[in-house]
């Protein structure tokens, strides 16, 4: 295992190992502040690489085919995967899209429906112009001539700049293809790929039954490459620096940089730049370091897995490290848990909301979530019955992987992990009633919760 | 050595479709729990609490195979099909 180090230095553009890259432009703690317009982008990070159209240049496009296969090439060998949760290898979707029937359509999705996370969105506020040019190389490489950039519709102000971003780019002629900025609801599953290509297609924003697949048959029935906006810019860093330079930062297996958001009981949250293999507790004294004793880590999000804090501080934040704890990196989120809240509290509320958040389409998770939140709620709050643990536990397998997306597998996922993580808790819950932490305000952020339970 | 066509040798040695392995799937959304399935097949399809059918991931066995055809036929709701092969992630 390679000792990977962990970027604590600020330097601009592509800088040297353990420099921000996705950030460099912006300095301090990356909350708020203001847009890095396309001048300030391209004197931060070059012009963007992409060759002349063939009509501009009088050739006859074969060249261009060769730069496209290039280009996913490199992406292929940079060992990019998707910073949206799934962690697919860039490099293979855009391949097989590009060799999918019929024109292609690239998503770029920025509809962050995870409530803990803020990169996607801190990404599209400071820094557009590198998703912008990871949609567009992106577009060249699969051959597309359309693309959207999916937001969510209530945020007035991010659609807003976002829109302007796009004008910019078109008065400069920088993009050979189409960027439409599109608004989709504000709701967890809306930003299921499934759900985001059934919306674009003029239907409701719900996931749909796969296959057919969204990378054969997506928008208007092309083959689709929907992608996080993370992912994309890292695409638009690496088509400007080359995959070995992808490579110097993080591990062989994991190579490059992620963002990840850091929340909860933590001195300075927000989001962070890090090296792929940085161990959680390094992360975590970047962020100020916790400002309780720490007594549990939610990774990855909500559909996420709850790690002790003794096993969190070591782990690292890559995908074969965190499988070994059976955690995943998700969308990089990390939630600090104090020693004074109550984990499975947490989590009784974090299945509510996902109960309520359901899209209603399938059985096992219309019927199965409410039950799952009652059981934890009833264990929570109630207890002292003895049976709680094996109730929730029985639950489980009758909803894992059964409904048409994974929404239903995030719940049961994080319910699992909170039975594992807690498991002195969960004992003293069932067999003598709540602790004291149950009363502590909610730390996981629950949309439009107010003050309900 | 004689040349054997596989598939004679294939067909005789199940349920005479052949050696593709099928696997049952449901579409959870437009399944509305009619349980049409497990009547069907007991023996591979069980209902969960709420009469949604849980469908092993795995392949229908040989003798089976005819009901399992029958339960996709019959289903109202259009909800159940088979696919051939490997099952293709999940």
């Amino acid at each position: 295992m390679t000792v990977v180090p962990t970027g604590h230095h600020v330097y601009p553009g592509r800088g040297g190992p353990g420099s921000p890259r996705l950030l460099a432009g912006l300095a301090g703690r990356h909350t708020g502040g203001r847009q890095v317009g396309l001048h300030e982008h391209e004197r931060l990070f070059g012009p963007l690489p992409l060759p002349l159209p063939p009509e501009r240049r009088g050739g006859n496009g074969a060249s261009e085919q060769r730069a496209a296969s290039r280009l996913i090439d490199l992406v292929e060998r940079s060992g990019l995967t998707g910073r949206g949760g799934a962690g697919f290898p860039a490099g293979r979707k855009l391949r097989s899209v590009a060799a999918g029937r019929g024109k292609a359509v690239v998503v770029a999705n920025g509809s962050e429906g995870e409530p803990a996370s803020h990169k996607d969105r801190l990404l599209l506020r400071r820094a557009p112009h590198l998703v912008l040019d990871g949609i567009s190389l992106a577009a060249f490489a699969v051959g597309a001539t359309e693309a959207y950039l999916v937001v969510h519709g209530d945020d007035g102000r991010l659609v807003a700049s976002l829109l302007g971003a796009v004008q910019a780019r078109k008065v400069a002629g920088l993009d050979q293809v189409a960027i439409n900025v599109v608004g989709i609801e504000h709701r967890y599953v809306a930003s299921e790929q499934t759900a985001i290509v059934q919306w674009i297609n003029g239907g409701p924003g719900l996931p749909t039954f796969a296959p057919p697949r969204t990378h054969e048959r997506g928008v208007g029935g092309r083959p689709t490459a929907v992608n996080n906006v993370e992912t994309l810019a890292h695409i638009a860093l690496i088509a400007r620096y080359g995959s070995d330079w992808f490579r110097q930062a993080g591990t062989p297996d994991a190579p490059g940089t992620a963002l990840a958001t850091v929340t909860g009981a933590i001195t300075r949250p927000g989001v962070y730049e890090i090296e792929l293999g940085t161990p959680i507790g390094d992360l975590v004294m970047r962020a100020g370091g916790p400002t309780e004793y720490p007594q549990a880590v939610l990774v990855g999000g909500y559909f996420g897995t709850w790690l002790p804090a003794d096993v969190a501080r070591q782990a690292r934040l890559s995908g074969s490290a965190l499988r070994s704890v059976r955690a995943a990196m998700g969308a990089g989120i990390l939630v600090v848990l104090p020693e004074s809240s109550c984990g499975l509290a947490e989590t009784a509320r974090v299945v509510r909301y996902l109960a309520n958040q359901g899209a209603g389409q399938c059985g096992p998770c219309v019927f199965g979530l409410p039950a799952l939140a009652k059981a934890l709620a009833a264990l929570v709050y109630r207890g002292g019955s003895g049976d709680g643990v094996d109730q929730i536990a029985s639950l489980i397998p009758l909803i894992e992987r059964r409904g048409a997306c994974r929404h239903p597998d995030g719940a049961t996922q994080l319910a699992a992990s909170a039975l594992t993580a807690f498991r002195d808790d969960a004992r003293m819950h069932d067999l003598y009633g709540p602790c004291s932490g149950v009363r502590r305000p909610s730390l996981l952020p629950i949309p439009g919760a107010g003050l309900a339970r | 050595m004689f040349w054997r066509p596989q598939t004679v040798a294939a067909s005789y040695s199940g349920s005479g479709v052949g050696t593709v392995s099928e696997r049952l799937r449901v579409n959870p959304i437009a399944c509305t729990a009619h349980g049409m399935c497990a009547e069907l097949l007991p023996e591979f399809i069980a209902l969960d609490p709420w009469g949604y059918p849980i469908v092993p991931d795995e392949p229908v066995p040989d003798d089976l195979r005819g009901l399992a055809a029958r339960a996709v036929a019959v289903c109202p709701a259009l909800a159940l099909m088979i696919t051939k092969g490997t099952a293709e992630g999940r």
